[in-house]
């Protein structure tokens, strides 16, 4: 190990394919390749944009969660703080309308994106402040971000305005040239994600604390403050999501977005994400989120195995994803 | 030059099999290979040095020795039939085992729990803790801990932690056991009792493998010595055959020229740091000293003194207060990490794989961490400056690398010690704090590091050195102050400068050497 080297002087890198970087790609490729091949309606255009349409919550949550899980926390809220946010922005849509009118909707939003980052600041103050672990911090609010959501709706439903919905429908169910305004925010979200991750210094500390606190502590980095803005991100992006999400339903329930948290970090951990912090793939992360809702449509399309199914085998394929990258990266 | 081997070779048969017998034993990693053609034999009841530079091709051969990797060519026999091992559980089936040179010991086991993890006693269904803790003490007495095997090893000084690693080794008979750099975590009157040990075990009958930096240490131990270099092997000497200079020219392969650059003379320029009543850990360690532009101030001391908690506290990484701090004309109150590298202080830590490199990541993300301001100021990275300021450093401070891709767990002791102090020379500090600068690397990369420090102090920046290693604290230092139980003893200047001054002060009275409790 210590002995790798050699006098030799630097040479300059060459363009390289890392294989254990493309694999998220390689299975959604292999993916839809096998849905294709089992049912000749799943390639119809209708149907692959509606299933990318579908996976841009979990996409656009899982970029958050791509950062907070770089730095080695992990958040198991964001499933009920989607909820949350979801119910504090239809009661505020509804009254605002009265006064607003359609501009109710982007106060709305407004108001869902900072109560979104201010959840995560909360996750993040009581992780880095309190010095508790993310697991059992974000179990805690998990639990309150539920609970609010249900009392919220009194256990029932809790619908948007209908004066406010033929204008916000679009969001969900629009396009601009074909393509459906949530895969567009999901690409814009993960372009930003992308960004921040490689191209900012942020980027580079969230790497940095995720990969060694110690190290990057004693190389001045303000590990709190890095983890907390993990948790902020990833609560605006849970606020995106909620945004995109509305249209869809138009109600909140207290089983809104029920379970989410496992999805998103599937999804990011089958896109090449360590769990244990310090290595980030953002376009992994959304190939994550594709590969489960493809699989998702598969199995709805086939008759070979029940819908009822879906989970389990959204389970195993984190498992094998996990046994994969063990036996690939094993020396 | 360099005289053949004198032993094994072409010698009538030895007498006795040896224990264990290596022949062309060669490792390699994709292209690059590590280690070629290596032929060794270990007898038992010798203690056999091993030694080398970083990157020679020690640890390999220990991996390939003891199972933790599997050669490329060559085999290997005990005591004349061959073997092979597929992991080091067979390895240790055959008797040979390997102490990590890492502690590798669960904290909140006791010393027993720890010596039979895996591998627990029982008796009808339960544990059998009775018979493990006497078999720990005999195990103990044997290596001369005086532990007692109910102790949590988390409470355990460092130096007591090591011998409990060797005990664990010993638990079932060995036929050979290999030592890796044993020492390089004690302090000297440990490495003394270590040494003891090591003879013991010898006398029993055991073959031992030591690999160690200090050569005074195989000097003072080892029956052989077998030289590696760039991989290969240069010979096997009859350890009397050898003295310390002969053992680093042949490790080095040239003739050595002074260690260390000539000393600067005591500085007068107004200091650059003034640290007034530092008290760290709730005044358990406090302090005042200054550091002056253009000299080396070195702290010497026991591990355990807290040389390592007052600079930590300096540098507001731990919990610490003062009366005043004034650093470059700027007077801190209360030390947090940002304010003082700001202010043009920084630390090179002692433990640079646990707190100084990220080894997952590559040579660049390392190199600006702590500078990323200075490298990049907007909030974006500027790629293209970074690639410049890497390769330029790594010109600079002659870090060896095949590739700007390696990461910098693979590099070897003294490359990352290099790229540290490149990475914290990159935050253009005023003062340069670097605790252990050569702690196991090998003496070609130590003498590099020296010239270092030696132009950095002429460039007018100060440095203050903390070391263990007492000829490498004097050979240093302008001025050495020395700690003992978490207070200032002594400062000694010019012709004062010695090892047994050092070490009286440091250790005059005997109460303080128990160490640290925590690592």
């Amino acid at each position: 190990m210590s002995s790798a080297e050699t006098a030799a002087r630097p040479e300059s890198e060459g363009f390289k394919i890392r294989w254990a970087d493309m694999a998220p790609f390689i299975a959604l490729a292999v993916i839809v390749l096998l849905g294709a091949l089992i049912n000749s309606n799943f390639m119809a255009a209708n149907n692959l944009m509606n299933v990318i349409t579908r996976s841009a919550f979990i996409a656009i949550i899982g970029v958050g969660a791509t950062f907070v899980i770089a730095t080695g926390g992990l958040d198991l809220s964001i499933g009920s703080m989607m909820a949350f946010v979801v119910g504090i922005m239809i009661m505020a849509m509804n009254a605002l309308a009265p006064h607003l009118g359609v501009w109710a909707l982007p106060v709305g939003a407004l108001v869902a994106l900072v109560v979104g980052s201010l959840c995560g600041l909360m996750n993040g103050l009581i992780v880095t402040v309190g010095r508790i672990e993310p697991f059992i911090v974000t179990l805690g609010t998990m639990g309150i971000f539920r609970a609010l959501i249900t009392y919220m709706t009194d256990g029932g439903s809790l619908s948007i305005d209908r004066s406010l919905r033929s204008a916000y429908r679009p969001l969900y169910f629009g396009d601009f040239l074909g393509v459906p305004y949530p895969v567009i925010i999901t690409a814009v979200i993960a372009l930003l994600g992308a960004f921040i991750l490689y191209r900012m210094k942020y980027g580079r500390r969230v790497t940095a604390v995720g990969s060694n606190a110690d190290v990057a502590r004693f190389s001045g980095v303000h590990v709190g403050r890095v983890r907390t803005m993990a948790f902020v991100i990833q609560g605006f992006c849970v606020a995106v999501a909620a945004i995109c999400y509305v249209p869809r339903l138009g109600a909140a329930t207290p089983t809104t977005g029920q379970l989410w948290e496992l999805q998103v970090i599937t999804a990011v951990v089958i896109g090449g994400t360590l769990l244990r912090g310090g290595k980030a793939h953002i376009w992994g992360t959304v190939a994550g989120a594709l590969i489960l809702e493809v699989i998702a449509n598969v199995m709805v399309l086939s008759d070979m195995v029940s819908e009822y199914l879906v989970a389990a085998v959204q389970g195993a394929i984190i498992i094998i994803a996990m046994l994969a990258h063990r036996f690939t990266s094993a020396r | 030059m360099i005289r053949p081997p004198t032993d094994t070779e072409g010698a009538p048969a030895a007498p006795e099999t040896p224990v264990l017998h290596a022949e062309g034993l060669s490792k390699a990693y994709g292209p690059i290979t590590v280690l070629s053609g290596v032929t060794l034999d270990i007898r038992a009841g010798e203690v056999h040095a091993i030694i080398g530079e970083n990157g020679a091709g020690k640890s390999t051969l220990m991996k390939l020795l003891s199972g933790h990797a599997v050669p490329t060519d060559g085999t290997m026999a005990m005591a004349g039939a061959p073997v092979a091992f597929a992991d080091a559980v067979q390895a240790e089936d055959a008797g040979i085992v390997l102490v990590h040179q890492e502690i590798l010991l669960a904290p909140d086991l006791t010393v027993a729990q720890n010596l039979f993890l895996g591998r627990e006693l029982s008796r009808f269904f339960a544990v059998d803790d009775k018979r493990m803790n006497r078999r720990t003490a005999e195990v103990l007495a044997r290596v001369g801990c005086t532990a007692r095997p109910t102790t949590r090893v988390g409470d355990m000084p460092l130096a007591q932690r090591q011998l409990v690693q060797i005990a664990r080794a010993l638990l079932d008979d060995r036929k050979v056991v290999i030592l890796d750099e044993p020492t390089a975590m004690l302090a000297n009157d440990e490495v003394d009792a270590l040494l003891g040990i090591v003879r013991s075990l010898r006398d029993q009958g055991v073959a031992v493998l030591y690999i160690s930096h200090r050569l005074d240490e195989v000097e003072a131990l080892a029956d052989r010595v077998t030289v590696l270099r760039d991989g290969r092997m240069i010979g096997t000497w009859p350890a009397p055959e050898l003295d310390q200079r002969r053992m680093a020219e042949l490790m080095v392969g040239r003739e050595l020229s002074m260690l260390y650059p000539p000393k600067r003379g005591l500085a007068t320029a107004e200091p650059i740091l003034t640290v007034e009543d530092l008290s760290v850990d709730h005044g358990k360690i406090s302090g005042s000293f200054t550091a002056r532009p253009g000299e080396v101030l070195g702290i010497g001391g026991m591990i355990g003194a807290g040389r390592t908690e007052l600079i930590e506290g300096l540098m507001g990484l731990r919990p610490a207060q003062a009366r005043a701090i004034t650093l470059n004309g700027t007077t801190i109150a209360k030390p947090d990490v940002e304010t003082m590298m700001s202010a043009g202080l920084v630390y090179l830590t002692e433990d640079r794989k646990g707190k100084g490199l990220l080894l997952d990541e590559g040579i660049g993300p390392n190199l600006t961490l702590q500078a990323l301001g200075l490298v990049n100021p907007g909030l974006r990275l500027d790629r293209r400056k970074e690639t410049r300021t890497v390769k330029s450093t790594v010109e600079e401070y002659d870090i060896r690398i095949p590739a700007l891709s390696i990461t910098a767990g693979q590099l070897s002791g003294g490359n990352q010690q290099k790229l540290l102090l490149a990475k914290v020379m990159l935050a253009d500090p005023s003062v340069v704090i670097i605790d252990e600068p050569t702690r196991g690397i090998d003496i070609g990369n130590k003498s590099q590091i020296y010239r270092f420090i030696d132009d950095l102090v002429r460039a007018g920046k100060a440095c203050v050195v903390i070391s263990s290693e007492l000829p490498e604290l004097v050979g240093l230092s302008d001025r050495v102050l020395v700690m003992r139980g978490g207070r200032f003893v002594a400062e000694l200047t010019g012709e004062e400068i010695n090892e047994q001054n050092v070490v009286y002060a440091a250790a005059s009275s005997g109460d303080d050497t128990e160490g640290r409790k925590r690592a």
